[in-house]
């Protein structure tokens, strides 16, 4: 299993059963492999699908059946399709239980940026401003540093935010770290690591719960 | 005399001039007015805002348009699928504007519901708030967006009737119904043209009186079909 899927793996291990939820692109997309398949769950897309299902078996397209990166997708039971701006109703107004994200940057108050890198990478914004604000949780899947190995987890993001004070759960490769009022809790660690690899990696400061982290 | 809005595909789009202001349906492929796009390019007009949530990927759809020079601005939310598009906005070719996509939603259906804006707190912590008027409002002080409205719409049907009543089918939806209310010239392309009457009423995603033209596709194209870089 790659560390991305182990990502994922863990971050589906937070659904609960009935959630409403987003999955975002990148490693989130990857969450719904390990889902329960009994459909307990309805996946959000933000081009107006909700009960979507897996990535759709080659051969077996639909052209109009996409999600929000392009992809072919399948639909669940009790699927429905809606237009846009009901797509955001159903995420700004509270509807909208888990959406998981990937980030560029975290702070230890759960800022969140991942839209843009001034000078350098500037897509727009797409869903992911309202995502973050407005989902009644916000899960972070990422991985623990950058490609070049420098922490992205921080104590302050110098990229602009996507949003403030947003995000709830963090899930690495590493780590699973809640934000709270008394700062980044290291809740889990992977199972091949140990507290102090995942501090070194981590530039915010972590408090480490009483009985410690379990592994995951 | 019944109600026509047929209209040939040649003829459909005489309004556009340079400088027009342009909503384009579609999400992706689904609900993407191909064939009206093509059209608008063979008008040869310049100088459009074009308002559509993305730009279709390199090559296909509106990206033709924009990477023919025609466009002035784009109005959008994300162009993560488009490397030229976004080339052409970082060498200052394309003037783009960046809304959140659920936000410019809604400025579209303000706009089609004879509103002047709305009043959101998206965005408020970002780079996105600067310059934006505010108001004070249950407490807080929040962003006002201005309504959109557009000279004229492109949208895509799977099916329509002679009267201009509308369905969409699947992600084909998206901003197509929002943007059908909200032009002063709707021009609607339809894969299925069916008599009145036989559209069932509570059906219909879109009534006729937002619609003055429609177009029917003899077939469909290569851009409406499948794209193999989205394929497993």
């Amino acid at each position: 299993m790659s560390y991305k899927e182990k990502i994922a793996r863990r971050a589906a291990a937070e659904v609960q059963p009935g959630a409403i939820i987003n999955l975002g692109i990148g490693i989130p997309t990857l969450i719904a492999d390990f889902l329960p398949d009994d459909a307990s769950v309805l996946i959000h897309s933000e081009n107006g699908i909700l009960g979507m299902g897996l990535r759709c078996r080659r051969g077996m397209e639909d052209r109009n059946l996409i999600d929000a990166g392009g992809n072919y997708v399948t639909l669940n039971t009790g699927a429905s399709f809606f237009d846009s701006a009901l797509s955001f109703a159903l995420v700004r107004g509270g509807r909208l239980d888990i959406a998981f994200i990937g980030t560029l940057e975290v702070s230890h108050t759960g800022d969140l940026a991942n839209w843009i890198i001034p000078g350098k990478y500037s897509p727009g914004i797409g869903g992911g401003m309202e995502l973050a604000q407005k989902a009644r949780r916000l899960v972070v899947t990422t991985t623990h540093t950058t490609r070049s190995g420098k922490p992205k987890i921080l104590e302050q993001c110098r990229l602009p935010l996507t949003a403030r004070g947003c995000v709830n759960t963090i899930i690495t490769e590493l780590a699973v770290i809640d934000v709270t009022t008394d700062g980044l809790v290291l809740r889990e660690i992977a199972a091949e690591t140990d507290i102090d690899t995942v501090m070194e990696r981590t530039e915010a400061r972590l408090v480490i719960p009483s009985p410690p982290p379990i592994h995951f | 005399m019944t109600i026509n809005k047929i209209k040939p595909l040649q003829t459909c789009l005489e309004s556009v001039t340079d400088g027009t202001t342009i909503m384009v349906g579609g999400f992706g492929v689904p609900g993407t007015p191909f064939a009206l796009i093509d059209r608008l390019l063979e008008t040869g007009c310049r100088e459009l805002t074009i308002i559509k949530n993305e730009a279709n990927e390199d090559g296909m759809g509106i990206s033709k348009v924009i990477e023919a020079g025609r466009v002035r601005k784009l109005i959008t939310s994300h162009l993560g699928l488009n490397a030229t598009v976004i080339g052409m906005m970082n060498r200052g070719e394309l003037e783009v504007e960046f809304y959140p996509q659920g936000i410019l939603a809604e400025k579209i259906r303000a706009g089609g519901a004879g509103l002047y804006g709305i009043v959101t707190d998206i965005g408020i912590d970002t780079l996105l708030a600067e310059k934006k008027e505010r108001i004070n409002l249950q407490g807080r002080s929040l962003i006002i967006e201005p309504a959109l409205r557009a000279d004229i719409a492109l949208v895509h049907a799977a099916a329509a009737d002679h009267y201009g009543n509308l369905i969409y089918e699947k992600s084909a939806r998206n901003f197509n119904p929002l943007m059908a209310t909200a032009a002063g010239n709707v021009i609607v392309e339809t894969e299925k043209l069916l008599s009145p009457g036989q559209l069932v009423p509570d059906q219909i995603h879109t009534p006729a009186a937002f619609v003055d033209s429609i177009v029917q596709l003899e077939s469909l194209g290569s851009e409406y079909g499948i794209l193999e870089q989205h394929v497993l």
